[in-house]
């Protein structure tokens, strides 16, 4: 089979120029490779790394050492050296990311965040979002003040609409009622059924042994003490 | 520079005094691309601009701009005439305060009629259609159109602006904290303006602001100054979620969180 993602040697450090310059190693010989249709479930305690090695194979964080290979137009490219216009390029093709929160844009509607993901059709939005159970007097409102789980769904559907050949999922359940988290359940299996390569992190385990056919254990690099740092990294980090 | 830069720089310095304003500075830019120059007042942004823009020498250093027949041009050793043409038709400026850039005693439709009779355009019916039509894409609505400026709100000021910046089509726009000085919710509908226009006509822009979730918003990438120099550039998200220079992570880190 075909790796469609490959994780080679990945080190991550990050430096807090603010407190003193402290230097906090979270990932470190990182390897691991996924083909077409198949997902991998990033797996280990919090605080061990999961969501910053998500973000690395998305281009959002850096990696200070190693190479992230992503098959894209027929050939592999190096995420972690690639230019800026080759990661925008990988994104709008390749790769897709649901993160666990929506970045709201301004006086955008739901059902225009999930057509502008999926090239502009908005029959094809307004129907991912009626299976995501958002009703249609919600699709022409902004997602700012929808419900978390609202949210997320408007999220799920702006990940999936595109249908790229490489999914990274971070907690794409965490803030879903049963009936939903079945529901994504569904579209994460359709999409590894059409050979969509899946990472993703999932901490319920009723979706990790649904949807993953393998784990990778990250674990912590650090004194277990210490381990708290890592979520103070430096600072807009978090959402 | 590769085949399809729209515009470069390499080296560029300016001192103002004892003030290094520029040292050493390298830009690139490609078609379609938004590029944000983000950092505090004094960090050298907006001389940046003015000298990619041509509207400033600089000390040392060179900007190339290509233009649609794929020569390349000095910004800087171009006939003046030249210059100000390549700003009346190819290139638009947007500055903070649109009172800068409109003409205050001429009406709205006049203000965006002007840049294309500018151009050449000479047809009284088409030019007035065309303005028209450029209103109601900043969504100003048409029964404005013979209104002075002056008595529009700040918003519609500004979006007045980029109505006449616009109409011309120009490949490249420079515009300098065009949301600066506004209610926040005036600058959600401008910053929703702008995305959407410049993604759906292919403009590249150079983008300075202060404010980096106008950067977020609309740029692809970015760039960080300190004292007239980069420390930090690269993707936009990249930078903010995972900023690597010490004055990069004061910056990130002094955003209040909404």
């Amino acid at each position: 089979m075909t790796a469609m993602l490959t994780a080679e040697r990945l080190r991550k450090t990050f430096v807090l120029h603010l407190q003193g310059g402290t230097s906090i190693p979270v990932l470190d010989g990182v390897s691991f490779s996924v083909a077409a249709g198949e997902c991998l479930a990033l797996s280990g305690p919090s605080g061990a790394g999961k969501s910053t090695l998500l973000r690395m194979l998305y281009g959002n964080y850096r990696a200070d050492g190693g190479h992230i290979w992503l098959r894209h137009d027929g050939a592999d490219l190096d995420i972690a050296s690639a230019e800026p216009r080759a990661v925008l390029a990988v994104r709008a093709r390749t790769l897709g990311y649901v993160s666990q929160f929506l970045r709201v844009v301004p006086r955008v509607p739901a059902i225009g965040i999930v057509a502008e993901a999926g090239g502009g059709d908005r029959a094809a939005a307004a129907d991912l979002l009626h299976r995501l159970n958002i009703p249609t007097r919600l699709h022409s409102l902004p997602p700012a003040t929808f419900s978390g789980g609202e949210q997320q769904r408007v999220n799920l559907a702006r990940g999936f609409i595109a249908a790229r050949p490489v999914l990274l999922l971070d907690e794409p359940t965490a803030s879903l009622d049963a009936e939903n988290r079945d529901i994504v359940i569904g579209m994460i299996r359709e999409a590894k059924a059409r050979g969509t390569a899946i990472v993703g992190i999932f901490h319920d385990a009723a979706v990790r042994d649904a949807v993953a056919d393998r784990l990778y254990p990250v674990t912590p690099l650090q004194d277990p003490h210490d381990r708290d740092h890592s979520d103070q990294r430096a600072a807009g980090a978090a959402r | 520079m590769a085949d399809d830069t729209l515009l470069a720089a390499r080296g560029l310095s300016r001192r103002f005094g004892a003030v290094q304003a520029l040292d050493n500075v390298d830009a690139e830019l490609w078609p379609g691309e938004v590029l944000a120059i983000v950092g505090e007042s004094g960090s050298g942004k907006t001389t940046l601009l003015d000298v990619l823009s041509g509207r400033l020498r600089p000390d040392r250093g060179v900007a190339w701009y290509r233009d649609p027949a794929g020569a390349l041009h000095d910004v800087h050793a171009m006939p003046e005439p030249m210059l100000r043409a390549l700003h009346r038709s190819d290139w638009g400026f947007v500055r903070q305060n649109p009172r800068d850039a409109l003409r205050l005693g001429v009406t709205a439709g006049g203000n965006v009629g002007e840049r294309l009779m500018a151009q050449g355009a000479r047809h009284y019916g088409r030019i007035r259609d065309t303005a028209q039509d450029w209103l109601e894409r900043v969504e100003i609505d048409a029964s404005r159109m013979d209104d002075l400026p002056r008595t529009f709100s700040g918003g519609m000021l500004q979006r007045l602006q980029i109505a006449r910046t616009l109409v011309t089509h120009p490949r490249l726009v420079f515009m300098d904290e065009p949301t600066g000085g506004l209610d926040v919710s005036v600058q959600a509908r401008l910053l929703d303006l702008i995305r959407t226009l410049v993604a759906n006509l292919h403009i590249a822009v150079v983008l300075v602001t202060h404010d980096l979730s106008v950067a977020r918003l609309l740029a692809h990438r970015i760039m960080v100054m300190q004292r007239g120099c980069v420390v930090e550039s690269g993707l936009t998200d990249q930078v903010l979620d995972d900023p690597h220079h010490p004055y990069t992570q004061l910056l990130v880190s002094s955003v209040l969180q909404a």
